[in-house]
């Protein structure tokens, strides 16, 4: 099963429901927990978990190399191409890895053979363990504007019969699109301002589009007016997270510490979540 | 010798277009004749990346020998370069002035973009 936590606007608390119900589930659950930690252009929930890191790899994706001996400038390549990555020109054929989108589709049309797949560094793949919890995090290289092949790449280690947590990159845009993908429920984090219903509903509405089941979580639920409760029941999304918004917790998060190994007492908040979402994912089975 | 001035409108007295990739036309004005074409570019408009390079390999196709606009990005340039096709800058003036100054001498030419590119 596997369960991503996403939000349209950025520091709602995705990462600190993500490492919370990490760490919940492995006791509660009694499983393999994987967390993945998606948003490989700035990772930290290993801030908040310190695994003891054992393996890491580097992440590459294929890029065209074009032989120009062999290159006769027919120009199917870049008719191609639909994101300009490779341009050919009367007598020279230009390749912008930052565009290529690794398809292999020119070098699938090439009449003679003249492109061949060569490999570009995304960034690096880390796996560390910190009791019965694996985290997996993509680090993005320096540079490197295309997050989502190392996402892909990130999910690809996990295997789908672990308890999956996807800690997605904020907004709506490819990257959460590659991370939500495949997963069976998604969690809405957000928090009651008006930013964070401004973002809620970008984010429905990707969630709605792929057709994924989900609810929201509300991280500083005691602030603000009623408009994003309003806004809920309204769409009938149902809330099935609600973490106040407390000093305390607040400086908990910022010295790294995990808000429910400091505060067990809200673990009463995390507990229906499995049950209710093994309900909405695989009602027969129960 | 035909120079490639990316405009708003379609005539000498039209505004000359800052953005590169994204310019409405491409006024081409050949030097020896006196005469011009337009090319379209507005399937430029919307594509959501690369349009730099493509207006680039237009004006390669249609064997203009340089280029008058107001902003180049780094793979416009390049592309440009490949295509051994000179990039004189120039804003806030109409295709027929700088046509002038460009006859003067009196336009810089690129010797990199003068812009960074943007992503979504």
């Amino acid at each position: 099963m596997q369960i991503a936590i996403a939000s349209g606007k950025g520091g709602t608390g995705k990462t600190t429901i993500a490492t919370n119900l990490a760490y919940f589930w492995q006791k509660q659950v009694k499983k393999k927990v994987v967390l993945l930690d998606c948003d490989v252009e700035e990772p930290n929930c290993h801030l908040f978990l310190n695994p003891t890191w054992h393996s890491s790899l580097k992440a590459t994706a294929k890029i065209p190399s074009v032989n120009l001996e062999q290159c006769t400038y027919c120009g199917k390549c870049s008719d191609l191409c639909q994101f300009g990555a490779i341009s050919c020109l009367k007598d020279n054929v230009l390749v912008f890895p930052e565009l290529c989108h690794s398809c292999g589709g020119c070098t699938l049309v090439c009449p003679t053979e003249a492109i061949t797949e060569t490999e570009k560094e995304l960034g690096e793949i880390n796996i560390g363990e910190q009791n019965n919890l694996q985290l997996i995090h993509g680090h993005l290289k320096i540079g490197e504007p295309m997050s989502p092949p190392l996402i892909k790449k990130v999910k690809e280690q996990a295997t789908q019969e672990d308890l999956i947590i996807l800690d997605c990159p904020p907004g709506t845009s490819c990257p959460v699109i590659q991370a939500l993908k495949g997963s069976d429920f998604v969690l809405l984090i957000t928090e009651p301002t008006p930013f964070g219903l401004h973002d809620l509903k970008l984010a429905v509405e990707v969630v709605r589009d792929l057709k994924i089941p989900f609810a929201v979580g509300i991280n500083r639920s005691t602030l603000g007016n009623s408009a994003l409760k309003d806004y809920c029941a309204q769409e009938r999304i149902p809330i099935i997270l609600e973490i106040p918004h407390e000093r305390a917790i607040a400086t908990a998060y910022s010295a790294g510490e995990l808000l429910l190994k400091k505060f067990p007492q809200y673990e009463k908040n995390f507990a229906p979540l499995f049950p209710y979402i093994q309900e909405v994912v695989s009602p027969c089975k129960n | 010798m035909t120079i490639a001035i990316s405009t708003t409108g379609e005539d000498l007295d039209s505004l000359i277009d800052e953005r590169f990739g994204r310019t409405r036309h491409f006024l081409l004005y050949d030097l020896e004749e006196n005469t011009y074409h337009l090319i379209d570019n507005q399937q430029n408009l919307t594509s959501p990346q690369g349009a730099g390079i493509q207006a680039a390999q237009n004006i390669i196709k249609a064997e203009a020998n340089a280029v008058i606009t107001g902003n180049v990005g780094p793979k416009a340039f390049r592309t440009l370069n490949a295509g051994k096709i000179k990039i004189y800058l120039a804003t806030g003036v109409t295709v027929r002035e700088a046509l002038e100054q460009y006859q003067k001498g009196l336009l810089a030419q690129a010797q990199d973009n003068n812009v960074e590119g943007h992503w979504l």
